[in-house]
């Protein structure tokens, strides 16, 4: 098996705000080969987000990295100086598609400027082998590279995230980090950027975290798929296992709830409740406030992250010490 | 130009005692402001065509449904039948209650009745005579988060169209009817929610004090624009059954606007596709979204991610090219063709697509296409 590219070991990013501590992410493990795509899913709230903002270090404040480690290509970027980490890794080695195409663009540049400036900034490119770059990652994300010259509000909002895509790919990174990138967009051109984001994988071999609280689309591209629930993964494992033999009460819960366009119509099932807040999770299992199938147990103690089939990986008290 | 020799139907109203709400040939026009050298060199006013000639009724009852993507003007049309923006020709008329009916043709003899069922053109009612309608038909907002007013508490936010329509004398007996809503929409007990305001509560029971507070007036008819696009999956269900729920328990009529076919299919009844202003496909839900005929409806579903890990092996086929053409510019004949796969496939129509406007055909009973793939002579 090919190595890691990216190997995150219980992480915690907590926000400290003058209302409490938010445990956002609170000791999250995930690891990423290479070629891989890894899809994080949960509901707003769950600290996918963070998660993502703390793999490149860019946790806004008051949040803060408390403790954890990030391997990336075998060594640990936390210990990076703030200056180190971004000449050596943010962009070159982990970039980001940001969510909200519209309005991570700035509006008063030429959208092939944009493209330009990590390559003269990085790389130390002129500007006529910036530009030249910056056509060709134009062309590799399907825009007509004589739209360097536009600006953002010249172009759609699916041209709009392909020039994310583009940004995103000008340095070659390994990684590439796409936090909701379809969200407000139509189905159509969301389905020609995630037919993008495939080729990528497939052309370029680069390894991807999709970031989303759809699970149809985290399907779409996903080799293997992270649940979180309230700063936490409650289930991990390969996208056949999660969608064909959800385990935790929530991944079920998930699954059920999208709505599908074949297939038998039956009643769509929901979560019921809301997330908890992160300032004071519940004790024992964070989801025994939602769950319906919970055991005394569940309120007391936190399950663990146990392997129950091999890359099947569960938090959850009915699958721990052999009642399965 | 060409000539057609018509044989096959073609969509037409057809308005019986059960239609609650029609719509003909509903157009809104927003003009773009020129500026004053385009004025003076007389070039003419241009208008962003977001509703460009719609017609379709609504049953009592049912959950008509309104697809497509952003700018098809889905939206403008829903606002339209409520009044919210202006018409620019066509009309809307809906058939009131008969208490509400014998109240209008009380207040004003000449309200414009204009069908053996007491339809009444609301497009032509002044504004002055329109608020009592407001009591009967009513809107549920996309956002949650930006259509509760952050400064009120959630009584005074129920309460307003109470106060606006002079329902409840005293406050006791507001308070007893904001509860009431409350409860339905199973906010309870909902003393816990009365003096609260939008911001401390989730995004899921705001949307939920939105649906209240569109039932506050005991309406019949509710357009409901996205009501559960901003939130998540995991609990679009339950609003969407919540308001299934409250249609049976009250006898609501639904028009369900939505960019989401997969969720038309499990609330819908009828379902309209439109593209660039205009329906492009009408007929019952499941049927369209098993058996789509227009090439625009088979786009919209290829494009639908499922959540089928074996998907991620293979490219997606989206039979669409390019983007949509801006609303102020629509191509001239079929406004599909720009970007119609099936225009190089069947050469032979390629001249009438892109001169002549297909309209509505019933290609199946009760199933309608405007293509003229689907016209035999």
């Amino acid at each position: 098996m090919s190595e890691n590219v990216l190997e995150v070991k219980d992480i915690k990013t907590f926000f400290y705000t003058a209302k409490g501590i938010v445990r956002a992410v609170d000791g999250v493990s995930i690891s990423v080969r290479k070629g891989e795509t890894v899809g994080i899913a949960g509901e707003s709230g769950c600290g996918k987000s963070t998660l993502a903002y703390s793999i490149i270090r860019l946790v806004p404040p008051p949040g803060r990295i408390t403790g954890g480690e990030v391997f990336f290509m075998g060594k640990d970027v936390l210990k990076l100086s703030e200056e180190d980490f971004r000449k050596e890794v943010r962009w070159k080695g982990i970039s980001m598609i940001f969510q909200g195409a519209m309005n991570a663009l700035n509006p008063v540049y030429k959208v092939g400027d944009q493209i330009a400036e990590p390559l003269i900034l990085h790389k130390g490119l002129s500007k006529t082998e910036a530009y030249k770059r910056a056509y060709e990652l134009l062309q590799i994300v399907g825009i007509d590279p004589r739209r360097a010259n536009n600006y953002p509000h010249e172009l759609s909002g699916g041209m709009k995230q392909r020039v994310m895509i583009a940004m995103a790919l000008s340095l070659n990174p390994s990684l590439v980090i796409a936090d909701e990138p379809t969200t407000a967009l139509d189905v159509v051109i969301q389905a020609q950027i995630m037919n993008l984001l495939k080729n990528l994988k497939k052309e370029l071999g680069i390894s991807i975290i999709l970031i989303t609280h759809d699970l149809a689309l985290i399907a779409e591209i996903s080799d293997k798929v992270a649940i979180m629930y309230a700063g936490k993964i409650v289930e991990y494992g390969l996208s056949e296992q999660i969608y064909d033999n959800p385990l935790h009460p929530y991944t079920k819960g998930l699954v059920l709830s999208v709505p599908r366009l074949r297939g038998e119509l039956r009643e769509l099932a929901w979560i019921p409740g809301a997330p908890p807040d992160l300032r004071q999770p519940p004790p024992g299992c964070r989801f025994h406030p939602r769950c319906n199938v919970k055991i005394p147990l569940c309120i007391k103690e936190e399950p663990p992250l146990i392997e129950v089939e091999p890359s099947h990986y569960v938090a959850c008290w009915l699958y721990s010490s052999g009642s399965r | 130009m060409i000539e057609l020799s018509w044989s096959m139907p073609v969509h037409s109203l057809q308005v019986d005692e059960k239609s609650i709400v029609y719509v003909e040939n509903l157009k809104t026009w927003f003009p773009i402001r020129r500026s004053i050298i385009d004025i003076v060199r007389r070039k003419p006013r241009l208008y962003i065509k977001a509703v460009d000639g719609v017609s379709f009724d609504i049953k009592e009852g049912e959950v008509f449904a309104l697809a497509g993507e952003s700018g098809c003007g889905k939206t403008t049309t829903g606002k339209a039948i409520l009044k919210l923006v202006e018409l620019t020709d066509g009309k809307v008329v809906y058939r009131p209650s008969k208490h509400l009916f014998e109240e209008l043709t009380s207040i004003n003899p000449s309200i414009p009745v204009v069908d053996r069922y007491g339809g009444i053109e609301i497009s032509k009612v002044p504004a002055k005579y329109f608020k009592p309608f407001r009591t009967e038909m009513q809107i549920i907002f996309q956002d949650p988060y930006g259509s509760l007013n952050p400064r009120l508490t959630i009584y005074e936010i129920l309460e307003e169209p109470l106060v606006i329509h002079e329902i409840g004398s005293t406050k006791d007996e507001r308070v007893e009817l904001v509860s009431r809503a409350l409860e339905m929409v199973k906010l309870t007990p909902p003393e816990e929610f009365l003096y609260r305001y939008p911001h401390m509560i989730s995004g899921g029971q705001r949307q939920r004090v939105v649906i209240a507070r569109a039932l506050m007036l005991r309406p019949r008819f509710i357009v409901a624009d996205e009501p559960v696009s901003m939130l998540d999956v995991s609990i679009r269900a339950e609003i969407l059954s919540l308001m299934m729920d409250l249609k049976k328990q009250l006898g609501l009529t639904y028009l369900f606007i939505t960019h989401d076919l997969a969720l038309a299919r499990y609330i819908a009844g009828r379902l309209a596709v439109m593209y660039l202003g205009k329906i492009v496909e009408l007929g019952d839900a499941r049927r369209i979204i098993e058996n789509p005929l227009h090439p625009y409806t088979k786009a919209l579903i290829s494009a639908i991610p499922e959540p089928d890990p074996r998907n991620r092996l293979k490219t997606r086929d989206v039979p669409i090219k390019g983007e949509v053409p801006s609303a102020l510019m629509i191509p001239p004949g079929c406004r599909f063709h720009s970007r119609c796969i099936a225009l190089e496939q069947v050469p032979e129509l390629t001249e009438l697509c892109i001169k002549k406007e297909p309209p509505l055909i019933e290609v199946e009973p009760s199933h309608y296409v405007a293509c003229w793939l689907h016209y035999k002579k």
